[in-house]
């Protein structure tokens, strides 16, 4: 080691701290306005929509009612298979959007907190993918392998998401504590490794379904798989409860715990938290463990309560939208809890509003995108929703109506 | 070119940073604004060079009224701002710094041989001993800021703001400065300089304006001493020295021996430096900035594991412990610049005063913090430290840089001391704060705790050493007297040995020395 403690790597609070910092009101406002562009576009793409703007100086308004039309139907559509279907025959039929919402929300919980706690940290953990898919191989192999009643299962099945990604994690804390380099191009590496490795294991004896050619795993023991908390037909299981716990975890983590004001500290200003005898490095280590551990517990409710098997795809888009659930969340606990059902509700509603209104379900992914857009341009939302500005130096417009105000 | 201020106010929401001000710097003369840190100073003069618009108010130059849409209005005016922190490009040669903004170009290809020519007739005229080819990182900081100066006149500027200059330069530089300062005024050139160093003010204002609170509190003369003129800035009478006792020693003592710092770059930074601090004595650390004071102080506190040699607090080594076993063993620290090392913006007034005691028993428990406990010291500490602050629950960042510095004193003197280390304890703290962490060192002194003070203020040095040891080049020049006559120490501090010094001084008896302590 011949860096001295000074030379430990120990940048400022970056541009991403700040982005996944800003306020409440800027969250509700990013996802506002993205609602209204993406109504617009809805609106622009809807054929009805379409052939009425071929007349539009004729009849304008036959263009904009068959644009709001569109657009609002969708969105009802969108709510409808997202929280509640006012016409399903039965009870279970009406809320059963709401619990697939839940469903699909839950590993997006865990990610999303991963890399919320990493943000605190100053650290952008860009690699949580990966550690999604070790956390699913791990805890696959111990679900396919472990031959143990379920009570002695599912634990195991924890522990072996929390290990598989926590190492996956901490060996990139590790490398840029000990060698400076930088954790995003040390996670996206970990990313690759960690989708081919998935590749590579199924089609190995290891986890491969035997007689199969595909690269797929055998399907999962009914011993070795989360249980259901309502029941058929609902997919709601076992996941959501760990979520939840882990928010609260991670809630006391940052908030009460000791360990969590060193994060926060080496966070906000890595030189004072030197200064007051605090290790940077090593609190690189332990906050990317963490961090990796919670995107981990992502691939074991994958693995053990959506899918209960291991496939290629087993981790999907789940490590990149986590970066923008933690975003939209300020990288808050519960800002990212339910940040993250947002998310879900968009995929399961989504589904819905695709069958029910013909319009594409990749409108939720520009949603997604526009949401995260504004939040990485708070001006914009600023001044589209006339927020105050949290920095010092006023906006022109609130100090041109404070000069109003003292002139009336 | 004369400029005026008329009944300017600048306010932010509710706050009134500059409040119905008057102000007028004629041709041919030094204006001073005096106010102390958080007074509105560096307000006004974004307000004057076009950062920010008057709410109310106007300026007048040359008794024509005039509004700035920005710094390029006001540049255009004749209004040159050498900033606090120079606004240079260290990789660029002087020329080029010069020229940028303002380049004049030959077809594609930049011109700078005009800009050269200009830098040199500038340079010449008021000995500025700029070389127009010499690459500005490479320049000492006195240097540097005559490069900022030497744009602002190759603009034309016939007003000149200069933003606290001497805050960075060394005792001779600011010498330099204030020499140039008075040929710019012959020129007949308009000063305006803002500083709350009164030894400068008095040397070279023709006119005083003190400001307090955003106002103006009234015009003052440069011949009124040194303590009138701090009392009206702060609106109180201010004690500029530091009372204090004879030392009474203790058997605490802390011993450094061969300390020896090399730094990534080969170069050393501590030279094989040796000395003694005893129990209730205070060691005050003079030298100029970049020294090897600051390395000193990181080195006692463990932020250099690359150290060599020994140093000893009560027989037990430290040299080669981490820096949360160092502040374990007792050791207080309080670093130079607080916004870098010494405090965390973003968090509470509470989490700044437990930073480095968040994990001690009497905050935590079972890896869980003592919410109740943290906000009860909290509360302490700002009654204790007269810390003005809205709620403990408040950023650091949203104090003022008095009570910003008082919570890292705070902090570090709210647990049993075995030595207290403290780097520029009052930079940029205003003047009532000033006495009351000076009050505090002494009173830790006074318990029988070993006191190492790193300060590049003189005055501070005086006013609280018991001994002063003079750095120059990372090596101990001398450990001297507290009663060492100042020119004598300025010599040490540029590389005279005690002796040289002591002669040279000698033979100046015929000058009479300049008294250490002002306002008596």
């Amino acid at each position: 080691m011949s860096e001295t403690q000074k030379n430990t790597p120990a940048p400022q609070p970056s541009t991403w701290a700040k982005i996944a910092g800003g306020n409440i009101g800027l969250s509700i406002g990013a996802v506002l306005a993205s609602f209204i562009l993406g109504g617009l576009l809805i609106a622009a793409t809807d054929p009805a929509t379409q052939k009425a703007a071929s007349y539009f100086f004729a009849r304008p308004t036959d263009t904009l009612v068959a644009g709001w039309t569109a657009a609002t139907e969708a969105y009802m559509a969108l709510f409808q298979g997202a929280f509640y279907n006012p016409a399903g025959r039965s009870f279970a039929q009406q809320i059963r959007p709401i619990t697939e919402t839940l469903t699909v929300a839950t590993p997006l919980i865990f990610a999303g907190l991963a890399v919320a706690l990493s943000f605190r940290a100053g650290l952008f953990n860009i690699g949580a993918q990966g550690q999604v898919i070790l956390g699913a191989l791990v805890s696959g192999w111990v679900a396919i392998n472990a031959g143990l009643p379920a009570a002695a299962t599912i634990p195991l099945i924890i522990l072996g998401g929390i290990i598989g990604g926590g190492i996956w994690g901490g060996i990139i804390g590790l490398l840029k504590a000990k060698t400076g380099a930088h954790e995003v191009i040390l996670s996206i590496m970990m990313n690759y490794i960690a989708a081919n490795l998935l590749v590579y294991l199924l089609k190995t004896p290891l986890l491969q379904r035997e007689g199969s050619s595909n690269p797929i795993s055998e399907q999962l023991g009914a011993d070795a798989v989360y249980p259901l908390l309502l029941g058929n037909p609902f997919r709601l299981h076992l996941g959501f409860i760990i979520a939840l716990l882990a928010v609260l975890f991670v809630s006391w983590l940052l908030n009460r715990s000791t360990l969590g004001f060193r994060l926060r500290a080496v966070g906000a200003n890595p030189n004072a938290a030197t200064t007051a005898g605090i290790s940077v490095s090593n609190s690189y280590i332990i906050v990317m463990a963490i961090s990796g551990a919670l995107a981990g517990l992502a691939g074991s409710a994958q693995v053990a309560g959506t899918e209960k098997v291991i496939s290629t795809g087993i981790a999907g888009s789940l490590g990149f939208d986590a970066i923008t659930v933690a975003l939209l969340g300020r990288s808050t606990p519960w800002g990212t809890f339910w940040a993250a059902l947002l998310f879900g509700a968009f995929r399961a509603g989504g589904v819905t509003m695709q069958v029910s209104t013909g319009t594409d379900i990749d409108i939720v992914l520009v949603l997604q995108a526009l949401i995260v857009l504004f939040i990485a341009a708070p001006p914009l939302v600023r001044a589209i929703f006339r927020l105050p500005n949290p920095q010092g130096v006023p906006h022109k417009k609130s100090a041109r109506k404070s000069k109003k105000a003292q002139e009336a | 070119m004369k400029l005026e201020l008329r009944k300017v106010t600048k306010r932010f929401g509710d706050f009134t940073a500059n409040d119905s001000i008057d102000l007028t710097v004629t041709p041919g003369s030094v204006h001073c604004l005096l106010g102390e840190n958080g007074a509105g100073k560096s307000t006004l003069m974004n307000v004057i060079f076009g950062l920010y618009r008057p709410t109310e108010g106007q300026i007048y130059i040359d008794d024509q009224p005039v509004n700035f849409k920005g710094p390029e209005d006001a540049m255009a005016a004749g209004i040159g701002m050498v900033h606090q922190h120079f606004m240079l490009v260290p990789v660029f040669t002087v020329a080029e710094n010069v020229a940028l903004g303002s380049e004049s170009v030959k077809g594609l290809t930049l011109d700078l041989e005009t800009t050269r020519q200009k830098i040199r007739e500038i340079s010449d005229r008021y000995g500025f001993e700029v070389d127009p080819d010499a690459l500005v990182e490479d320049l000492p900081v006195g240097v540097q800021q005559r490069v900022e100066i030497i744009k602002a006149l190759v603009r034309e500027a016939q007003v000149l703001i200069l933003d606290e200059p001497t805050a960075v330069l060394t005792p001779a530089e600011t010498d330099q400065l204030l020499g140039i300062m008075d040929q710019l005024r012959k020129d007949g050139k308009s000063l305006l300089f803002i500083s709350h160093k009164l030894r400068e003010v008095r040397e070279i204002s023709d006119d005083i304006t003190v400001i307090r609170r955003g106002k103006v509190v009234g015009q003052a003369d440069p011949s009124m001493s040194s303590s009138e003129l701090a009392s009206l800035m702060v609106g109180k009478e201010v004690q500029l020295t530091v009372d204090k006792e004879e030392p009474t020693y203790t058997d605490k003592l802390f011993e450094v021996e061969n300390l020896t710092l090399i730094g990534d770059n080969g170069v050393p930074l501590l030279k094989e430096v040796s000395f003694q601090v005893r129990g209730g004595e205070i060691l005050a650390v003079a030298g100029v900035q970049g020294n090897g004071q600051t390395e000193l102080a990181e080195t006692i506190i463990g932020l250099h594991p690359k150290a060599t040699g020994s140093m000893k607090l009560g027989g037990k080594e430290l040299l080669g412990l981490k820096t949360k076993q160092v502040l374990a063993a007792g050791v207080g620290f309080v670093p130079e610049d607080r916004n870098k090392d010494g405090l965390v913006g973003d968090f509470s007034i509470a989490e700044n005063l437990i930073l480095d005691l968040y994990d001690r028993p009497q905050f935590s428990a079972a890896g869980s913090l003592k919410k109740a406990a943290i906000a009860e010291n909290a509360r302490q500490a700002g009654d204790l430290f007269d810390i003005r602050m809205g709620s403990i629950e408040h950023h650091a960042s949203t104090l003022s840089g008095g009570n910003q510095q008082k919570i890292v004193v705070a902090r570090e003197l709210s647990r049993d001391l075995e030595l207290f280390v403290a780097s520029q304890p009052t930079r940029g703290v205003d003047v009532g704060s000033i006495e009351f962490i000076h009050k505090r060192i002494v009173q830790e002194r006074d318990k029988g705790l070993p006191v190492i003070i790193v300060s590049t203020e003189l005055d501070e040095v005086y006013g609280l050493a018991d001994r002063i040891a003079v750095f120059f080049h990372g090596e101990l020049m001398w450990v001297v007297p507290a009663d060492t006559p100042r020119s004598v120490l300025g010599q040490m501090m540029a590389g005279a040995s005690y002796s040289e010094a002591l002669e040279a001084e000698n033979q100046d008896q015929a000058r009479p020395t300049t008294p250490w302590s002002e306002g008596e």
